[in-house]
């Protein structure tokens, strides 16, 4: 839609010239950079589920593939979305998920078993940059704890409340 | 000259601009004295408002001093002015302006196929909104151009503090427009969803018009407190039902007037179930908006009542239970304010010290700071309200 939607600028309007300091800080990008990875893998996960279990070891659970790539898509979309948080805490809990299937099939006694180690590896990686942008997250955007200021001497009626209810003029 | 500039999803940035010029001759340029940061901005901020374009600059709330006019509006303004610039961009002339429905002027939108095309018939041009409305360049920055500027000005006098009239341009007489399309009767109770800087204005316009007892709905503490300092009677939605405490405040009838000061980012959470649907269907792009509190205002409004709707609504809302308003027989007004419909009143009664809408203000910042002010706003940290920033 945005795409079709003709720019109604003019010439005169103004052109940025240099671009400064913005909303956008390092856990917000690094969430979505993670939704989007979270959506990659999921696609991967669903429609290659005979190629994954086949390459880790993992014949007969290609519906668990699936399933663990269904939930990837999900937690990818709620990282893009305006408030990424819940979305990292449910990569963070689908990575432990993903580290006890993984641990099982690493120590299989099974040539592939080499690759189910570094795929063990990768995600023990992953984990820690979704811990550390979770932790971000939540130290840049959280509200405080607690009740917030008192308001209460803020009516914004100059004579009073009593007078604005009869002012009606 | 510095703005604030969109880029896309919650990336808005402190950029160096070009500066604007007069380009035709009803223009004129402001240097921006004061300016603030909206609950629309938000909505934009969180790309929720289709066509927006990256490099579009920000803001709908400001005021300055004249610096430059235009031939043809020389006869209206004159360099030094002090003027408050109504979000809403008027020719003064047509059909609609000449009526007062000054938010769907006729001719001010320089988008106007587009918008004929998606909405049916085009409304008003809008500063720093979307290019349906003109993708005018808004006034969170050092100048703006103001199109039409013999008609898109509230002249302001010099005793009166920024902070004092800058409201003028939106919040106030949005909130006041959304308590005169309620009727207010003396035996009125007004319910006001969303105790943010339009809700604290609605709440107050209530009072001001005569209601008998306004009934503020918010989840956050010091926005509720806020509205208790205004004269309304509060419910925190998280901890109490709106429905039952609505109803017992009514002797079980339920409010005459119920006013939506919230609009399409409803808040999301497990009590609201409905929330929850309406936040997935979002994400997945098969509903824009969610309407939680409109559902909840049919559903709690006296029959006979009016819902008058002041918040924003972008798109598509599925949903909305239209067969028991129609059958209790509800009104529903809502619009864009046609903010100079209002403003000479509003003006004369912050004059007269009826009311002073400076109280609403709870953080002044650099217009450097704007994109941090964003974050502290949108998540409302450090118990924010409104931002002022100071170009
Ligand atoms: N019609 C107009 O011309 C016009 C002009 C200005 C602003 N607006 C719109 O008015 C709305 C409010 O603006 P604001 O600046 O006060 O924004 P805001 O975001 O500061 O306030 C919204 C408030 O609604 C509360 N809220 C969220 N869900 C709620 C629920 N279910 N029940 C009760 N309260 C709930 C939030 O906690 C918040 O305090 C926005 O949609 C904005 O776009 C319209
Ligand atoms: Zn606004
Ligand atoms: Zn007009």
């Amino acid at each position: 839609m945005n795409m079709l939607m003709k720019s109604a600028r003019s010439p005169g309007d103004p052109r940025v010239i240099s671009t400064g300091p913005g909303t956008l800080a390092s856990p917000d990008q690094l969430a979505r950079g993670l939704g989007w990875f979270s959506i990659g893998l999921g696609m991967l996960e669903l429609f290659g589920a005979h190629r994954v279990a086949r390459t880790l070891g993992l014949e007969g659970s290609e519906w668990m593939i699936r399933a663990c790539g269904a939930r990837e898509i999900g937690s990818g979309v709620a990282c893009l979305s305006v408030n990424p948080a819940p979305g990292v805490a449910a990569r963070i809990a689908g990575d432990a998920l993903d580290i006890a299937t993984l641990a099982v099939a690493a120590q299989q006694d099974d040539p592939r078993r080499g690759n189910a180690q570094l795929a063990l590896l990768a995600v023990l990686g992953i984990t820690v940059l979704d811990v550390i942008c979770h932790q971000g997250l939540t130290a840049r955007h959280a509200r405080q704890p607690g009740p917030g200021r008192d308001y209460r001497d803020r009516s914004g009626f100059p004579k009073g409340l009593a007078h604005a209810r009869n002012a009606q003029v | 000259m510095k703005a604030l500039v969109w880029h896309g999803k919650q990336d808005i940035r402190c950029d160096q601009v070009s500066d604007p010029g007069i380009e035709d001759p009803r223009d004129a340029i402001i240097k921006v004295t004061s300016c603030a940061i909206c609950g629309s901005d938000l909505h934009l901020f969180h790309n929720f408002i289709p066509a927006m374009k990256n490099g579009d600059i920000m803001g709908h709330e400001m005021m300055g001093e004249v610096v430059e006019v235009g031939s043809e509006a020389k006869g209206k303004l004159k360099k030094g002015d002090r003027i408050v610039v109504p979000f809403t961009i008027i020719c003064g002339q047509c059909d609609q302006c000449r009526r007062g429905n000054f938010s769907v002027c006729e001719r001010s939108n320089r988008n106007k196929e587009m918008a004929d095309k998606v909405y049916g018939h085009s409304t008003a041009g809008l500063f720093g909104y979307t290019h349906l409305t003109g993708g005018y360049p808004g006034g969170q920055a050092e100048y703006l151009r103001v199109p039409f500027a013999d008609a898109t000005h509230i002249k302001v006098p010099d005793n009166l503090t920024d902070e004092q009239v800058l409201f003028l341009g939106d919040i106030f007489p949005t909130g006041w427009q959304a308590a005169a399309h309620c009727d207010i009767e003396p035996t009125d109770t007004v319910a006001v969803w969303g105790c943010g800087p339009v809700g604290q204005m609605a709440i107050r316009s209530a009072i001001l018009l005569g209601a008998r007892q306004v009934v503020a709905i918010d989840c956050i503490p010091e926005r509720l407190s806020m509205a208790q300092a205004g004269g309304a009677i509060t419910i925190n939605f998280e901890t109490e039902s709106v429905i039952e405490r609505l109803n017992d405040l009514t002797s079980g009838k339920g409010p005459e007037k119920c006013i939506d000061a919230v609009g399409l980012e409803s808040h999301v959470s497990m009590g609201q179930p409905d929330t929850l649907l309406d936040r997935a269907k979002q994400a997945v792009m098969m509903e824009s908006d969610r309407p939680h509190v409109v559902r909840e205002m049919i559903y709690v409004c006296r029959p006979g009542g009016i819902i008058s709707i002041p918040g924003v609504y972008s798109g598509l809302v599925d949903k909305i239970p239209l067969g028991i308003a129609m059958n209790k027989g509800l009104s529903f007004r809502m619009g864009q304010t046609h903010v100079n419909r209002w403003t000479d009143d509003l003006l004369r009664r912050i004059e007269e010290g009826q009311i002073d809408p400076s109280f609403v203000i709870t953080h002044t910042a650099r217009l450097e700071d704007g994109p941090e002010m964003y974050k502290m706003f949108r998540d409302k940290q450090d118990s924010c309200i409104k931002v002022v920033l100071k170009p």
